[in-house]
């Protein structure tokens, strides 16, 4: 259990640095999407309006309040990624190199995000009250129509704590656990 | 009869009862995230227990949500047999309350159209706020109990009709290995609601009930209040932990609310609640008077 501070965009190099239950904090900006925002995206395939490249990708669909025509925080937190874990290898191949969330991915995007040189960064389910105090500012927002649900840019300061759940060896620390989780209940006395 | 002004009075109470809800935790979850925490042993599990204990004081501190997800509007509405209310006008004033609340906070809304996906960004639609309703002997008052409920942990429920020669033991395997094939992603430690027996739709709104009980208040009868504690300690002993990334508080309570059932079945269902397990209380006196609480 290390603590690693990084900044976006990431590296290889970095994320090659993190190892299951490291502890992690962000700076810099994170994007933020969910369900409708990854159907725009994969399946019916229109153009990201952003670069992706060395980003990292938070499930969320974040409150939000309308101050002269900008968009203000209420309340940012996170959402349950394995709901879309099967839009995994679309990010990837945008040059994703973190996709966080809560809950976990499974098998499939751990071979995925080991291919790519990419991590799942779990954050701590609910607590988006410190979140929203940790995002600095809305800078962007596509895809009005699908409110609350858009394309966001998040600029953040200390993001987190972020807890290395899938790293670039192949090790989901969500899986693992429950499987162990599993096999202790399966044989015991009721 | 209740005058057209306290029906107004109820819409606004409700709209603040909604917010409070999402920002307020209860007393009862609070000490038991406490002392999950002072207990915890695994370091990672450690660390996630001071996070949302650190995020209960934040929201505290600044007046924030608890959690981005403001949830599935749910009421629970116990009307005295004295109460001289119309629950027609009681079901307008607790959908005017939610809508007022996302509208004027304003509130992320969460509620959508099953078909069409449209969200019409008032965190109600057709059919929801969902409402229930109990009808209470000897009182005169009405109490409204809102739960604003997350989806992670809503999205694990489980229902399954077993057969009367599984027993209770196949109440508890099916109980267990549900919330721990949950993994992570109820956040827990959760409260497990359990219902067991009636007919499946009963069932399944007994589990439901089952959450909104104070946390770790057991089931006045001590047979069931044995199945909480058995069914509690085995799926600690899990080891699945906060946030499912191990650790010895899977679970700060389980709550068992039952009912008779027909020679033939033996339904059991499980409906989660994830470790911000939000809730209010309002209660309307006979004499107007109003008070919020959880």
């Amino acid at each position: 259990m290390a603590d690693y501070q990084l900044t976006t965009p990431l590296t290889d190099d970095v994320v090659m640095s993190l190892h299951v239950g490291d502890v992690v904090t962000v700076n810099g900006h994170i994007y933020g999407l969910r369900d409708a925002t990854l159907i725009r995206m994969f399946d019916q395939k229109v153009d990201i309006p952003p670069d992706l490249t060395g980003a990292i990708c938070l499930h969320t669909a974040p409150g939000v309040r309308l101050e002269e025509g900008r968009y203000v925080k209420v309340s940012v937190g996170t959402t349950t990624s394995t709901r879309m874990n099967r839009f995994t290898e679309g990010l990837l191949g945008q040059g994703v190199k973190a996709i966080t969330g809560k809950g976990g991915l499974l098998e499939d995007s751990t071979k995925l995000l080991q291919a790519h040189h990419a991590v799942y960064l779990g954050l701590v389910g609910g607590t988006a009250a410190s979140e929203t105090l940790q995002i600095e500012e809305i800078e962007e927002m596509w895809w009005p129509d699908l409110m609350p649900e858009c394309l966001w840019k998040f600029r953040v300061r200390d993001f987190g704590p972020l807890i290395v759940g899938i790293d670039a060896y192949g090790r989901n620390l969500y899986l693992e656990t429950k499987q162990q989780a599993l096999a202790v209940v399966k044989h015991m006395e009721m | 009869m209740w005058s057209r002004d306290r029906y107004k009075q109820m819409a606004e109470a409700v709209a603040m009862l909604y917010v409070k809800a999402l920002k307020d935790m209860p007393p009862d979850v609070r000490i038991a995230l406490q002392n999950a925490e002072q207990g915890e042993t695994a370091p990672i599990g450690k660390t996630i227990l001071g996070t949302i204990r650190k995020n209960i004081g934040a929201a505290d501190r600044e007046n924030l949500l608890i959690c981005q997800d403001t949830g599935t509007p749910v009421y629970f509405v116990q009307v005295g047999e004295y109460a001289e209310a119309n629950p027609v006008a009681i079901e307008r004033a607790i959908r005017q309350g939610t809508e007022r609340a996302t509208t004027s906070h304003p509130l992320r809304s969460s509620v959508v159209s099953p078909i069409t996906r449209k969200n019409p960004q008032t965190n109600t639609g057709y059919r929801v706020p969902v409402i229930h309703w109990d009808f209470v002997e000897d009182r005169d008052d009405v109490e409204v109990v809102v739960v604003p409920k997350g989806s992670g942990s809503e999205n694990m429920t489980y229902f399954r009709m077993l057969l009367p020669a599984d027993g209770v033991l196949g109440i508890k395997r099916f109980v267990l290995e549900s919330v721990v094939g949950s993994g992570g992603n109820p956040c827990p430690p959760v409260i497990v609601g359990v219902g067991i027996g009636g007919s499946s739709d009963l069932c399944m709104l007994l589990a439901k009930k089952a959450i909104i009980r104070p946390c770790g208040e057991r089931n006045p009868d001590p047979e069931v209040a044995g199945l909480e504690a058995d069914l509690l300690q085995a799926i600690n002993a899990s080891g699945l932990g906060p946030m499912g990334l191990g650790g010895i508080n899977t679970a700060l309570a389980v709550h068992v609310e039952h009912a008779a059932t027909h020679i033939s079945q033996n339904p059991v269902a499980v409906n989660i609640q994830c470790w911000a397990a939000r809730r209010g209380r309002l209660t309307i006196r006979s004499t107007g008077d109003l008070a919020i609480g959880f």
